[in-house]
């Protein structure tokens, strides 16, 4: 078991960064999501620390040790791959010894750990099936199997759950969860569903366009985003471009004058809010950020309604209600205010 | 709808059909193979195995067949030894200029027959005139033409078998501390080894059955069996004829449904 360390690094395709200066740490035991759009760099950062590409730059360490140069097959990985990967030609109880059988462990050993791992992902009755008797489920709890065999001392996930229907997605990234927990392994996975992100890892890194923009738990980046990207990646955010004109003090760009909390550098810059920390009201608040908008459409989303809003300004601007508050529903075309919270207003670049 | 509406029915009858078209031929000559009678008739009087028997006993047969048989099993080692890690290069690594090889091991394949067969001839002779080393008429000037039709099978199915097999197959032996012999031998050719037993028995067969080439090369004083079959109708049609392309029609369907066990034959194209 043992953290993980990337130091500035880089890995160019010809003249593509398509990891840009990336430096990162992986807490011992720890459960850490690489989210972002595709093309963003987080699956060649995990080919990477599994040592499947070689970095143009920068250091990578497990623990003390450093693993930069290592080949994959010397690095002590455990990886699951999209899709698993697991060996046709070999029964479930094969596969998760074939790590064991390649360290040249003796025949006891071997047996104990297999029937372990069995034991630990459930599927003691399938030890002798064939990979292709199982279900997409089972196969992945057989590729962790695998992974876990050998004792590694990172976990990688490629995407573990993209190949399943949304339902089996929610229980089995949970049940993975659950495992990792239980091995109190540092593990790492590549994932573009924020959901799942926030669901399950420990803290999340939002990669975009090679470029690691924010490393947080789910709240953290949810309330404080460090960029504009993140803030609009992780749940929907309204902004309101403007600057920053003093201590907590924010002018659109038509002039009106808004509040935010946090300090900011003076400058050209945006407000958010999300929209379920809006409302929309007959007057100006004035403990609040009001805006006068008109309402442009309204939309069910079943326990949610959303209202889509257009400021004086040409602005579109998100108001999510829950459905049952919402009582005689302001129609399209009305004009009203909008109004949030200074707490729940913050300010990217 | 009902369960045999007229057209479902017209389809039915025009793939029976077509497989009576396709088949019979076949059937007809191994239920002539059977027959009594010295020349062909239909009803037969009777019938005998004398004509195997009678095959086996004429030299040119005999001697047709053993000839086939060793030619195609040479053809096949060489035929798998070249296309093997032809294939396992070009599926799994890139390099200048490998689509332009692939479609060269292949382009055998495309060449009709007889046009093969007359090109290897003139360029047999054309070594021999520039080198002294003769190759027509030789046996291993045989034996290297039928490797030039088999290698495309195998690079084929060899292919279709690594593209199947996948790398990440492969990236997750490695990731579990295999090097990469370990790799190729436990997991990549367990893989690929109905791909591989698939080509033999293309090989084999694509050798056994070739007419053209051996028309060309074959020394003085030898024959291959397609080559005997073809010299005896051109003076007789009794059923020894029959009891001969019955022999070769088995083997060679042997040959596939065995390799139909190992490889979806259908999955090579």
């Amino acid at each position: 078991m043992s953290s993980v360390t990337l130091t500035n690094i880089r890995k160019n395709y010809g003249e593509l960064a398509a990891v840009d200066n990336v430096s990162l740490e992986i807490r011992e035991g720890e459960l850490l999501a690489l989210l972002g759009p595709s093309g963003c760099g987080k699956t060649t950062t995990l080919r990477m620390i599994a040592g499947f590409v070689a970095p143009t730059a920068g250091t990578i360490r497990f623990g003390d040790r450093e693993v930069t140069t290592v080949p994959v097959h010397k690095r002590n990985v455990g990886m699951v791959f999209q899709g698993y990967a697991l060996f046709p030609h070999l029964s479930v109880a094969k596969n998760i010894e074939f790590g064991l059988r390649v360290r040249s462990m003796d025949k006891e050993r071997k047996a104990k750990r297999v029937a372990e791992m069995l034991r630990w992902v459930q599927l003691d009755s399938m030890a002798d099936r064939s990979p292709r008797a199982l279900s997409g489920g089972q196969q992945q709890r057989v590729a962790l199997a695998r992974a876990m065999a050998i004792e590694p001392d990172v976990l990688l996930l490629d995407e573990p759950f993209s190949a399943l229907d949304a339902k089996l997605r929610a229980q089995l990234r949970k049940e993975i969860r659950d495992l990792q927990q239980d091995a109190g392994i540092t593990s790492v996975f590549v994932t573009h569903d924020q959901e799942e992100a926030m669901a399950i890892a420990d803290r999340i890194g939002v990669m975009n366009q090679g470029k690691l923009e924010q490393v947080g738990s789910a709240h953290d980046l949810y309330k404080r985003p460090a960029s504009r990207f993140v803030a609009g990646f992780i749940g929907k955010c309204n902004l309101v471009e403007g600057r920053v004109t003093g201590e907590g003090r924010f002018e659109t760009s038509n002039g009106r004058a808004l509040r935010f909390s946090g300090t900011r550098a003076l400058g050209p810059a945006a407000l958010c809010f999300r929209p379920e920390h809006a409302s929309l009201g007959e007057q100006v608040s004035p403990q609040a950020n009001s805006l006068p908008v008109t309402i442009r459409s309204v939309t069910s989303l079943g326990p949610l309604t959303e209202f889509e809003c257009v400021t004086d300004n040409g602005e579109i601007l998100l108001v999510t209600a829950a459905s049952g508050d919402v009582g005689l529903t302001p129609a399209a075309g009305k004009k009203l205010s909008l109004n949030w919270l200074l707490d729940e207003s913050f300010v990217v670049e | 709808m009902p369960r045999f509406s007229p057209g479902r029915y017209a389809f039915s009858l025009l793939v029976a059909l077509i497989f009576v078209f396709l088949l019979g031929p076949l059937l007809v000559i191994i239920w002539a193979s059977f027959f009594a009678d010295k020349i062909l008739v239909f009803p037969p009087s009777g019938y005998t195995l004398n004509w195997f028997v009678r095959a086996w006993g004429m030299d040119e047969f005999a001697d047709g067949f053993l000839l086939s048989l060793q030619v195609a099993a040479f053809a096949t080692v060489i035929s798998l030894a070249l296309g093997v890690p032809a294939a396992l290069a070009i599926e799994r690594f890139s390099f200048p200029g490998r689509e332009t090889i692939r479609q060269c091991l292949l382009s055998p394949m495309y060449v009709p027959a007889i046009v093969a067969g007359a090109a290897v001839y003139i360029y047999y002779i054309q070594v021999e005139i520039l080198s002294g080393f003769q190759l027509a008429s030789t046996f291993t000037g045989l034996v290297l033409a039928h490797s030039l039709i088999a290698l495309p099978w195998t690079m084929r199915l060899v292919c279709a078998s690594l593209v199947t097999a996948n790398t990440t197959s492969e990236e997750a032996a490695r990731s579990l501390g295999a090097n990469a012999i370990q790799t190729f031998f436990l997991v990549t050719l367990p893989i690929i080894r109905p791909g591989i037993i698939a080509s033999a028995m293309f090989s084999f067969i694509a050798s056994f059955s070739d007419l053209e080439k051996s028309l060309f090369l074959i020394g003085p004083g030898k024959t291959t069996l397609p080559i005997a079959i073809v010299n005896y109708l051109e003076w007789s049609l009794d059923p020894t004829i029959s009891a001969v392309a019955t022999v070769q029609i088995f083997i060679i369907g042997a040959g596939l449904l065995i390799s139909d066990r190992f490889v979806k034959l259908g999955k090579a194209f």
